[in-house]
């Protein structure tokens, strides 16, 4: 009966690998030009660059990575069909995906490709899976758990990931807590010294990327003092990885003589980092004015509003952006398709703020950040807009589209997901 | 006739009761609510009642907020939540702080607010509900 049973998932296991295997030789990229949508899928971008939707309704799209013949893996926050990952092919070269597959019964954000291995992440464990030369699952049935039992209170659970090319991955374990106070979010409650939540979580852990199994003790906490890190990617010009922190919520509900609505909208900055091993980037002691452009102690921490923090162990930010935008990925663009102007420059999907109402809300759009020698000019722009689909987003729910994950393509197109309506856009120059 | 003209009388009395006990919510109540509202809630539940989608609960068209039983949403403001939450088939992630520090009249206030607001239609909390609950939890 046992024996029946394992032959018959054998068989269903082959089942799927085919069906992700076919079609490996149409995958090639098509030499004539793609066309955009007529209406760029609705995104305003600069002049010369054209939109796409590759896919619609993929459910909650997160992350993205894409094989180098192009067939594209989405992460879902939430299974659809009781599945997590969502496979995507153009096989007809028009842009449009138009062969779908699923697999993985695990929901979660993080999603990369590392040589022949597809990284992906539940919001407490890591997986990869092998990946054939056409860019096919080898086995979609049985992953490989490369790190478990990681802490996932439901506040910043996602587990983002980046690899660095040379068998380490680098997992966000998020703080489970918005300023690590003794009653979280309660008006007047003061932090916790020192702040315990930074043992398991609010900080970048670096694990071996081919090992079974691993946990907390096998790893290495490789920066801290990071409230949680959604984007993040690995710079191969610096050999160095850069994050994107979620700065602080919710300074004039917890602080209200100390900060008005105005200033809880405009502060504090969300901040990237060029990290290094032992980075602190001061969470939840100090927090990034982007008005002072200085580092400031934090009200639960004695903090007044202005006082400026001198301790040493905490890490400037290599730039800043306007508060609570809340940025979801980070991406660096290597490719040849976009103006030199993009080259090893980054792009930030900023999933759009909720903490600054009354005011209305901000973000939701990819910004370009321009990078001169591995550095932030301090100049950024923004890239890709329209995606909220209103002029004025007062509450988030009003947002259609927000965008959450960015990944380059083979040919250098910029794709971007949705983890609202499911869309998968792809943006490209056709300028001269 | 004079019976059944009095009869009658007393019927509409009754009817007349019976209406103004169920819907006139006063004016006072949801401006005192409002003000409640902006200051402790706004943030997170946002200018539309629709919440953040996937880390703060609606409270617009949220069957939890206008239910018929309305200990519940009494004891949530009284002592916060910090469970995933699902509401209407959507999970919830981020701690919600308690708000014992307001009165009960505030709280009753704030809740009459709400579901009175936005799309919500549903019966006032009167403080004497907020203090049986608070009396329970105490």
């Amino acid at each position: 009966m046992r024996k029946s049973i394992s032959l018959c998932l054998m068989a269903l296991g082959l089942s799927i690998s085919q069906l992700f295997a076919h079609s490996g030789d149409s995958t090639k990229i098509a030499s004539k030009a793609i066309l955009p949508d007529a209406d760029n899928a609705g995104l305003k971008l600069p002049a010369g660059f054209g939109a796409l939707k590759v896919a619609d309704s993929v459910g909650r799209a997160r992350h993205i990575a894409i094989t180098d013949k192009g067939t594209i893996y989405v992460k879902l926050s939430r299974l659809v069909n009781g599945k997590g990952i969502v496979m995507l092919r153009d096989n007809d070269g028009d842009g449009r995906a138009e062969e779908k597959g699923s697999f993985g019964d695990f929901g979660g954000t993080g999603i990369a490709i590392s040589g022949k291995w597809l990284y992906a992440s539940s919001d407490q464990e890591v997986f990869r899976y092998a990946l054939t030369p056409e860019g096919s699952l080898v086995n979609p049935m049985s992953p490989q758990k490369i790190v478990t039992g990681l802490i996932n209170r439901r506040q910043h659970e996602s587990k983002s990931i980046a690899l660095d090319g040379k068998g380490n991955i680098y997992v966000n374990i998020g703080a489970f807590s918005n300023s690590c106070q003794e009653k979280d979010r309660q008006k007047g409650s003061m932090g916790m010294m020192p702040c315990p939540v930074l043992d398991s979580a609010g900080g970048i852990w670096k694990f071996d990327a081919e090992k079974s199994d691993q946990t907390y003790g096998d790893g290495k906490r490789f920066a801290t003092g990071l409230r949680n890190v959604v984007g993040l990617d690995w710079n191969k010009q610096n050999n160095q990885l850069f994050v994107m922190q979620h700065g602080r919520d919710q300074l004039h509900d917890l602080f209200p003589d100390l900060y008005d609505q105005k200033t809880n909208a405009e502060k504090p900055a969300e901040t990237m980092y060029a990290l290094k091993e032992g980075s602190n980037a001061g969470w939840p002691y100090v927090y990034f004015d982007p008005e002072l452009k200085q580092k400031i102690v934090a009200p639960e921490y004695g903090g007044d509003g202005k006082k400026v923090s001198t301790d040493p162990a905490f890490q400037d930010p290599a730039i800043a952006f306007p508060a609570h935008m809340a940025p979801n990925a980070l991406l660096f663009y290597t490719g040849n398709q976009f103006p030199a102007k993009y080259k090893n420059g980054a792009f930030v999907a900023f999933h759009g703020s909720w903490n600054r109402a009354p005011l209305p809300q901000e973000g939701y759009f990819v910004a370009f950040v321009p990078f001169e020698n591995g550095k932030p000019t301090g100049q950024w722009e923004i890239f890709a807009n329209g995606f909220a689909g209103v002029e004025v987003v007062t509450g988030t729910k009003g947002a259609q589209h927000r965008p959450c994950g960015l990944a380059q393509g083979p040919d250098g197109s910029l794709y971007v997901t949705d983890d609202s309506k499911g869309t998968i856009y792809r943006i490209m120059y056709n300028g001269k | 006739m004079k019976q059944t003209r009095i009869f009658l009388m007393m019927i509409l009395v009754c009817l007349v009761a019976k209406l103004s006990a169920q819907s006139p919510i006063s004016k006072s109540v949801m401006d005192n609510g409002k003000t409640i509202y902006l200051s402790r809630c706004l943030a997170c539940h946002q200018v539309d009642g629709g919440g953040v989608p996937r880390l703060n609960a609606p409270l617009d068209g949220a069957s939890a907020v206008i239910a018929a039983d309305k200990a519940k949403l009494i004891r949530i403001v009284l002592k916060g939540y910090s469970d995933r939450v699902e509401i209407d088939g959507e999970y919830y992630s981020n701690n919600m702080a308690g708000h014992a520090d307001l009165k009960d009249q505030q709280i009753a206030d704030v809740l009459t607010y709400i579901r009175n607001s936005w799309s919500n239609k549903a019966s006032a909390v009167t403080a004497a509900e907020v203090k049986a609950i608070r009396a329970k939890l105490k």
